[in-house]
């Protein structure tokens, strides 16, 4: 059913029950998001995607429209937040872009440069997370995770369906793990699928490196805004 | 004089004899605006940076006058500068002091590159013990020398490293962040041509980079 919406003052249609940051991106709204995947379930996990709903602060990828829906994404303090948990995720992993194989192709690089992030406001917390090269094609860096989920919940084995990679411990012990079995079982293919889903450089593909020049990496070809705002199927 | 640098009368070499300078010279920098710049902890990749802003240099030198930076090599800035550009983490007790050296006689403080603004690859060490990472060094080497009695540098002369690698503001207030390893020439003039024509600092989406 069409409603009506608005968001920063616009009045918009939409079908009621749709998500919200894809309503906004196909309304020329870009809000910044990270764990977020169009068309697969919502994670709701890394809340960079902050707006506000009549006048509650929600994650936007959380909430699905409804009519009459107010909906603001650009007040100082909404674009301050997101910056800031932004920052929170570069301060509590190691995110050490200049030697990182993913730069370039790194989502959360790519969502650091959209709100434009030049340093953290917290504390850098350098913590020790030891990477795990026990399955044949996969090198888990654990630093540089971000707990999105996104491996965890759309990784699956494809012959009985079960999780290959999880989360272990809790607060700052979590850390992501890789059932070496089930990775070994993947084809290449998944493998890449993998890859290319992981927002950071955690999960890479052994083998592989360094291998798009700079300047013509992912986000250097189309930025994370436009890919967003783009109608073009397989964003971001 | 003393070349003993812990003498009583030992002296700095900003403080050495220098013959006056040319009195036209002198007076054609009169009302530049000073600006400074130091590597601490870091390659001095920034500085090459900084040298790619190529003949833009020049346009930029009719207002802004370099007092200290690689080419005159001084460890201390002798006058007050409008604008203070670090490169560089802080590693170590040297670089504490340079920091908060250039933060006293520097109006603005900008971090400049991946080391200053986080630590950079100097801080990938932040996740071993420093007592691990000497070993390594110097101990357990691969190109230790076999026979040899290892020996872990330690002198009065040497800086002792700190136990972490501290990004500049968690040291001393930094006012601007120019992230990059390093950053374009094209961001460094951004912000100098910025503050030098009195416009507020803004780092554009198209130039900010991590890499």
């Amino acid at each position: 059913m069409s409603i009506q919406i608005t968001i920063d003052g616009r009045a918009i249609t939409a079908e009621e029950g749709q998500t919200l940051v894809d309503v906004a991106a196909d309304n020329g709204t870009y809000v910044p998001t990270l764990c977020y995947v169009r068309d697969k379930p919502c994670l709701g996990t890394c809340r960079v995607c902050a707006v506000s709903v009549n006048g509650n602060v929600q994650a936007g990828c959380t909430v699905k429209v409804s009519k009459g829906m107010v909906v603001e994404t650009a007040t100082p303090d909404l674009i301050d937040m997101r910056k800031a948990m932004v920052e929170f995720l570069f301060a509590e992993g190691n995110h050490n872009c200049p030697s990182c194989e993913k730069s370039g192709r790194c989502q959360l690089q790519a969502v650091g440069y959209e709100v434009d992030m030049m340093v953290s406001r917290f504390p850098y917390r350098f913590p020790v997370r030891v990477v795990d090269h026990a399955s044949e094609r996969i090198w888990l860096e654990r630093d540089r995770c971000i707990f999105c989920q996104r491996c965890v919940e759309f990784i699956r084995d494809k012959a009985t369906g079960r999780k290959i990679f999880s989360i272990s411990h809790r607060s700052d012990k979590a850390r992501i793990e890789i059932d070496v079995e089930l990775a070994n079982a993947m084809p290449p293919e998944q493998v890449r699928e993998a890859v290319d889903l992981c927002p950071v450089g955690t999960i890479i593909e052994k083998g592989v490196g360094y291998d798009d020049p700079i300047g013509m990496r992912k986000y250097e070809i189309q930025s994370l805004r436009d890919r967003a705002l783009s109608t073009e199927e397989g964003k971001p | 004089m003393s070349l003993n640098p812990h003498a009583k009368d030992a002296i700095a070499s900003h403080e050495l004899p220098a013959t006056p300078m040319d009195p036209a010279l002198a007076r054609a920098r009169e009302g530049k605006i000073k600006v400074a710049m130091i590597g601490l902890c870091g390659c001095w990749g920034c500085t090459l940076s900084f040298l790619d802003l190529d003949e833009r240099l020049f346009t930029l030198l009719d207002k802004v006058t370099i007092l200290r930076s690689s080419i005159t090599d001084l460890k201390r800035i002798t006058e007050r500068c409008a604008i203070g550009f670090i490169e560089g983490g802080v590693a170590n007790e040297e670089n504490i002091e340079t920091l908060e050296h250039f933060r006293e006689h520097c109006d603005i403080l900008i971090s400049v590159g991946a080391c200053a603004v986080w630590g950079g690859v100097p801080a990938m060490r932040n996740v071993f013990d420093l007592k691990d990472c000497l070993t390594e060094a110097y101990v357990d080497s691969p190109t230790a020398i076999p026979g040899a009695k290892p020996t872990i540098p330690f002198h009065l002369d040497l800086p002792r490293i700190t136990d972490k690698v501290y990004p500049c503001h968690e040291v001393v207030k930094m006012d601007y962040f120019i992230p990059g390893c390093p950053p374009d020439g094209d961001a460094i003039y951004k912000v100098l041509d910025d503050l030098v024509h009195g416009r507020p600092f803004d780092l554009p989406r198209s130039i900010n980079r991590y890499d």
